[in-house]
């Protein structure tokens, strides 16, 4: 990864910083110049909480190359309480223990790394707080 | 806007074809059009690919295909999106004719998935690289995460796929075009490797290469070339949010139920007329997500409606009667007009031991990523 590419997503990805639209309220996560909800230009910066939910998931068998020797890993979409949305690893478990509903902190990790420019891409993963009942 | 009709269709065999380069399946599927119809020229060419220069490092596909087959100088164009290039091809096509700037035009789509690419990192290149993809998503997963949100909200169950899996197969076992025409039973997709988490390998479409082409012409011309021209009555394209974490429900593909009532309202249907319908089954999840939203099966019914019959051959409504994606095969640029070629010899009852008796209203749906792209036609015998 080109290290322009990495760096421009600094404040989303290692800050969790993201947009609440001023008009409906939504938050966005990444900050975009306009609200997918309402199409609202202007918003207030925000940050996440480290807390989420896991709203649906999934654990990687056949994994791409850059995954090859984690997998199997666990995958999810988790939801902030400010209803930001996005995908992350968890971690730190039994992978097939977690699933939609279970409670995770975002905890700062190493993603991935990059062999040909050997940039070390950060951001954050999930470790659940509670075990899985479905 | 004119009426327009397919008159004729040509399609390579899909699978591991090690002998066929991305130019020289392109020029089979485009020659067999071209011979079919009779014609000496054509106004313009659209070529529906995904990814040439991931899988095999080419671009610029509209001039190199025209050239091989003979027709330099011809207006030649490529068309991206996704595993939904094809279908967009052909809508794209259908727009040229229907507007009066063109008489003939072959809507073709083409991939060569098998040439040493990585096929799992050139596929997810269809998902937010910045968002899903950074943090080791794969097109498997995805569908995956669709699968297992489907089965927490409406209790899906691992068996409800599997018989997709197992209905799909049958079909295809029927098409000499199919990559692996071949029958499991439902042991056998159960037991499959695990690949994302609820989904198995035997729930997943094979890595293929193939091509596949129709020629559009405006109906009123089409007696020229063939005795039997099937017409375009609807047409019908969506988006939705690329990621799926920015979908309200990631169990519902709103962007295939949106295409799909343009594409009815164009054609003055509903979705009870439809005789025979080919939807994209990348996924076994998908064709549960895609006949629902596609009106096809009532809401709530869709999971179960494999194991049924209701879309089996001889069923209610048959779906996916070329195998679908997963038998038949998945070269993801040419898929959308495999699909329209299914419907059109449906329609002409030339489908064989496939064949759906009396069709007369096919519709084939095409989805690109996790279904932020959709496109239906609504094809019907003249």
């Amino acid at each position: 990864m080109p290290s322009p590419r990495y760096w421009r997503e600094v404040p989303s990805r290692l800050r969790l910083e993201a947009a609440r639209c001023s008009s409906c309220g939504k938050v966005n996560y990444p900050p975009r110049p306009i609200c997918p909800g309402c199409r609202g230009e202007k918003s207030e910066p925000t940050t996440l909480s480290k807390t989420a939910k896991i709203i649906t998931s999934t654990v990687i068998h056949i994994a791409p190359d850059d995954f090859l020797f984690e997998a199997p890993y666990a995958i999810a979409i988790v939801e902030t309480p400010e209803g930001a949305r996005f995908m992350s690893q968890v971690v730190d478990c039994d992978p097939s223990s977690i699933g939609p509903g279970t409670d995770v902190s975002l905890e700062f990790r190493l993603i991935r790394k990059e062999a040909r420019s050997g940039i070390l891409c950060y951001g954050f993963k999930a470790v659940p707080t509670a075990s899985w009942e479905g | 806007m004119r009426e327009v009709a397919i008159v004729a269709a040509g399609m390579t065999p899909f699978g591991e074809l090690w002998d066929m380069s991305l130019r020289r399946l392109f020029a089979e599927a485009a020659l067999e059009v071209v011979k079919k119809a009779g014609v000496d020229h054509l106004d313009s060419i659209y070529v529906g690919n995904m990814s040439g220069g991931c899988f095999v490092g080419q671009e610029h596909l509209g001039p190199l295909m025209a050239d091989q087959i003979g027709m330099a100088g011809v207006p030649s164009t490529r068309v991206e999106s996704a595993c939904a290039s094809g279908g967009i091809a052909l809508r794209t096509a259908f727009f040229e004719v229907a507007s009066g700037a063109s008489d003939l035009v072959l809507a073709s789509g083409v991939e060569k998935m098998n040439d040493g690419a990585d096929a799992t990192n050139v596929l997810a290149t269809a998902a937010d690289q910045e968002l899903e993809v950074y943090h080791g998503i794969t097109f498997p997963g995805l569908y995956a995460m669709i699968a297992r949100a489907h089965m927490a909200a409406h209790g899906t169950t691992e068996e409800d796929m599997s018989w997709v899996s197992v209905k799909n197969h049958r079909h295809g076992a029927l098409n000499p075009k199919a990559q692996f025409p071949l029958e499991f039973t439902l042991e056998q997709v159960m037991n499959s490797t695990p690949v994302a988490e609820p989904l198995r390998l035997l729930h997943c479409s094979p890595v293929s290469d193939g091509a596949a082409a129709v020629l559009l012409c405006p109906l009123d011309q089409a007696k020229k070339y063939t005795d039997q021209p099937i017409k375009i009555l609807g047409t019908g394209q969506a988006t939705s949010a690329m990621a799926l974490a920015d979908r309200k429900d990631p169990t519902f593909l709103d962007s295939v139920q949106l295409s799909a009532e343009r594409a009815y309202t164009m054609a003055g249907v509903r979705p009870g007329d439809i005789d025979v319908a080919e939807v994209h089954d990348c996924f076994a999840i998908a064709e549960i997500c895609c006949i629902e939203a596609l009106g096809l099966i009532e809401k709530g019914q869709a999971a179960g409606a494999a194991a049924a019959g209701l879309t089996a051959l001889g069923g209610r409504i048959p779906v996916n009667t070329s195998g679908g994606l997963k038998s038949k095969g998945h070269p993801v640029g040419a898929t959308g007009i495999a699909q329209a070629i299914e419907i059109f010899e449906q329609l002409r009852g030339e489908a064989g031991k496939r064949q759906v008796q009396g069709a007369r209203l096919g519709l084939a749906q095409n989805m690109g990523g996790s279904g932020a792209s959709s496109v239906v036609h609504i094809l019907e015998r003249t």
